[in-house]
């Protein structure tokens, strides 16, 4: 699905990303684990096309494309999903509105006719339930005055209804209650099939519980420093990172 | 240069309203050497430094007599007449019996135009005519209240709801035509109403001048929009006047759309608990000026005031905002919130924004937030990750900032008028109105 060969990314003069190289077959889940300032969120922005970021070495190839060569609007398209860490507001538009232009545009890349109103409502209906919302949230705009959680939430209720190939999850679990955790897990679990692959970028162990993922990296400073089964995960549980640091140097 | 009016209104005396009442004629008569002696307001008056009201003494534009209106297109008016309401039109300054529809107004509530109500409750008008008025500042309230020629009177008695919102219409018809009136408000305790604003007119150069005092008794609520979508060449002076009285409540919702010089002033007085809510949005293309400025008295405790403003500019439009806040010294544990923000799309747009606090008490709670920009890359990205190109991206959030705005509209007839303006007003944003 992506293969991410020696990816050097800098921000100014400073570089954040220094040689990343990372595979993700269809139908995989990755985890990406580290700590603050290792350059998780850095690595989830570049990949779906973020200003900002000078990629000064190295390649992404997704679905035998260039993904870097994309504008961020087409990487979506082509089926590219970022679900932020730090969802925005928009007062004044409705999050069926957004939702709705949203799959329209995929649509019409695909060549397809936009979606039928009343086909959109009901699976939009069907979608939100699944993720234990209530319906008003549709017509609420989008993010205003949601708590953390429902902010998180309506990000996976956007994966739902876009049906994405490849799905980077930036800290979807940080600032969740246990109940939270559950739901959005849960959502992401229903999206789990073996052509859809997911790159979970996390900063808690605690999310792996719920969402078992196949392969687990450490990344420090910039650098995929181990990779293993979900039961790295836990090891770094109990032995911090700074473990991991000890190891790379 | 204030003599060309007084000539022009020396003619018209005897059809002004109320003309044969004494007490009416003194009051226009204080309010006429006033406006001789200091003329219209000047940009060298720090109220008035960015809005440059030569036009109104270059070329005089002149009032009409009821027996000189001009030609109305009546299907043209139907379209800003909103379902659901009462209207009452007032055409050229003149109240229109014909055009307005006043039936089945409850007997507790009195609306009226202002000469018929000068006619028949002259004792109820004259306990409020002027009362509310600025007349210390340079205005245009002394112009107005010197020679008004009609306009609404709205009275709501004690514990009276109105059902039904009162939409009054202003129709200025012909070029040159000046339109100048003066409404009065009042809600006595406990009632409750809403009243719309709506000021539309030809595509000629004209002028309108509109001074509306507002009296909200205590623990009664009035909400009253403005919608000012006047044609293109138009000047548009208005002013809202109001005098809150305890636990009262006064929400204001004004949008300028219209006019290529338009300035509206709101002054609110409030009194014990008192809460007001204004909100405004003011959409500015081509070399359109759209001033606004509000000043909100706290004169005693536990007021509560809340002022959001939003402005798009476009080409070489300019809008201005000032929002002074006046809290008394005995004005303790005040809550006053203002914002104002300004969304540019074009280099040469310009937006002018000046918040003014002014606090003598010691025990209060005042926060204000001014922002001129443009839109936030972090959202254009947010929508593009979903698929959407960038131009669409920036339409839809051009769109959004306003309509933020036009949601907070909770009468639906009015809000779908709003919100086809706002479409209409910036057509590039492509925005599918049968999604939202």
């Amino acid at each position: 699905m992506i293969s991410i060969k020696n990816l050097h990314v800098s921000v100014g003069d400073k570089p954040i990303l220094k040689g990343i190289n990372l595979e993700i077959p269809a139908g995989e889940v990755h985890a990406i684990m580290g700590p603050n300032g290792a350059g998780k969120s850095t690595l989830s922005h570049v990949l779906s096309g973020k200003a900002g970021y000078t990629v000064t070495e190295g390649s992404v190839t997704y679905k035998g494309q260039d993904l870097l060569a994309l504008e961020p609007e087409m990487r979506a398209r082509e089926g590219v999903f970022l679900a932020f860490q730090y969802p925005v507001e928009i007062p004044g538009v409705s999050n069926i509105y957004l939702l709705k232009a949203a799959l329209n545009a995929m649509r019409k890349h695909r060549g397809e006719e936009e979606v039928d109103a009343l086909d959109f409502l009901t699976l939009a209906k069907d979608k939100i339930k699944a993720l234990e919302m209530d319906e008003k949230f549709l017509y609420r705009a989008v993010n205003e005055g949601f708590s953390g959680g429902e902010k998180k939430r309506n990000e996976i209720l956007q994966a739902a209804i876009l049906e994405p190939s490849f799905c980077i999850l930036d800290e979807t679990d940080s600032g969740l209650d246990i109940d939270a955790l559950k739901v959005v897990s849960k959502g992401v679990n229903d999206l789990r099939d073996k052509e859809r692959s997911f790159l979970m970028i996390t900063h808690y162990q605690r999310l792996l519980d719920y969402i078992k993922p196949d392969v687990v990296h450490v990344l420090a400073d910039g650098k995929i420093v181990k990779s293993g089964g979900p039961e790295l995960a836990l090891e770094l549980e109990a032995k911090g990172y700074h473990w991991v640091e000890e190891q790379v140097s | 240069m204030t003599t060309q009016y007084t000539a022009a209104y020396a003619k018209l005396e005897n059809s002004l309203a109320g003309s044969s009442l004494g007490w009416l004629k003194a009051l226009r008569l204080q309010a006429k050497e006033q406006f001789i002696e200091q003329g219209f307001p000047r940009l060298s008056d720090e109220e008035w430094r960015y809005s440059n009201l030569a036009l109104l003494e270059k070329k005089p534009f002149n009032p009409v007599s009821e027996s000189e209106l001009g030609h109305i297109d009546i299907a043209d008016l139907e379209a800003y007449k909103l379902s659901d309401c009462w209207t009452l039109v007032l055409v050229d300054g003149h109240y229109s019996a014909s055009l307005s529809n006043l039936a089945g107004i409850p007997d507790s509530v009195i609306i009226n135009s202002m000469a018929e109500a000068l006619i028949s409750h002259p004792d109820k008008v004259k306990g409020y005519l002027g009362q509310a008025t600025e007349t210390k500042e340079v205005g245009f309230s002394v112009f107005n209240n010197a020679w008004f020629t009609d306009g609404a009177f709205v009275y709501i008695a004690a514990n009276t709801v109105l059902d039904k919102p009162l939409q009054i219409l202003h129709v200025v018809t012909d070029a040159e035509i000046l339109a100048n009136t003066h409404h009065i408000i009042a809600l006595e305790t406990g009632a409750e109403a809403s009243v719309i604003e709506t000021f539309v007119g030809c595509e000629e150069q004209y002028a309108t001048v509109s001074v509306t005092e507002v009296f909200v008794a205590s623990n009664s609520g009035l909400t009253l929009y403005k919608t000012q979508l006047e044609g293109d060449k138009a000047i548009h002076l208005g002013g809202v006047y109001v005098k809150q009285a305890r636990d009262s409540r006064f929400n204001h919702a004004n949008f300028a759309f219209g006019s290529l010089l338009a300035r509206t002033d709101v002054h609110i007085d409030l009194a014990q608990a008192a809460e007001c809510d204004l909100n405004g949005l003011y959409l500015g293309a081509k070399r359109q000026h759209l001033d606004t400025h509000t000043r909100i008295e706290h004169l005693e405790p536990y007021g509560i005031s809340k002022e959001l403003y939003k402005g798009v500019l476009n080409d070489k439009a300019r809008g201005v905002f000032q929002g002074r806040v006046i809290v008394a010294e005995q004005a303790q544990k005040t809550d006053s919130d203002m914002h104002n923000h300004n969304l540019l799309l074009s280099d040469n747009a310009e937006a002018d924004t000046k918040p003014q606090l002014e606090i003598y008490a010691d025990d209060v709670k005042c926060a204000h937030g001014i922002t001129v920009g443009q839109l936030d890359e972090t959202s254009i990205f947010a929508l593009q990750a979903r698929g959407i190109d960038k131009v669409s991206a920036k339409n839809m959030l051009t769109f959004a900032f306003a309509n933020e705005m036009v949601n907070k509209i909770k009468f639906k007839p009015l809000h779908d008028q709003i919100l086809m303006h706002v479409l209409n007003k910036f057509p590039q944003a492509g925005i599918d109105q049968s999604w939202l």
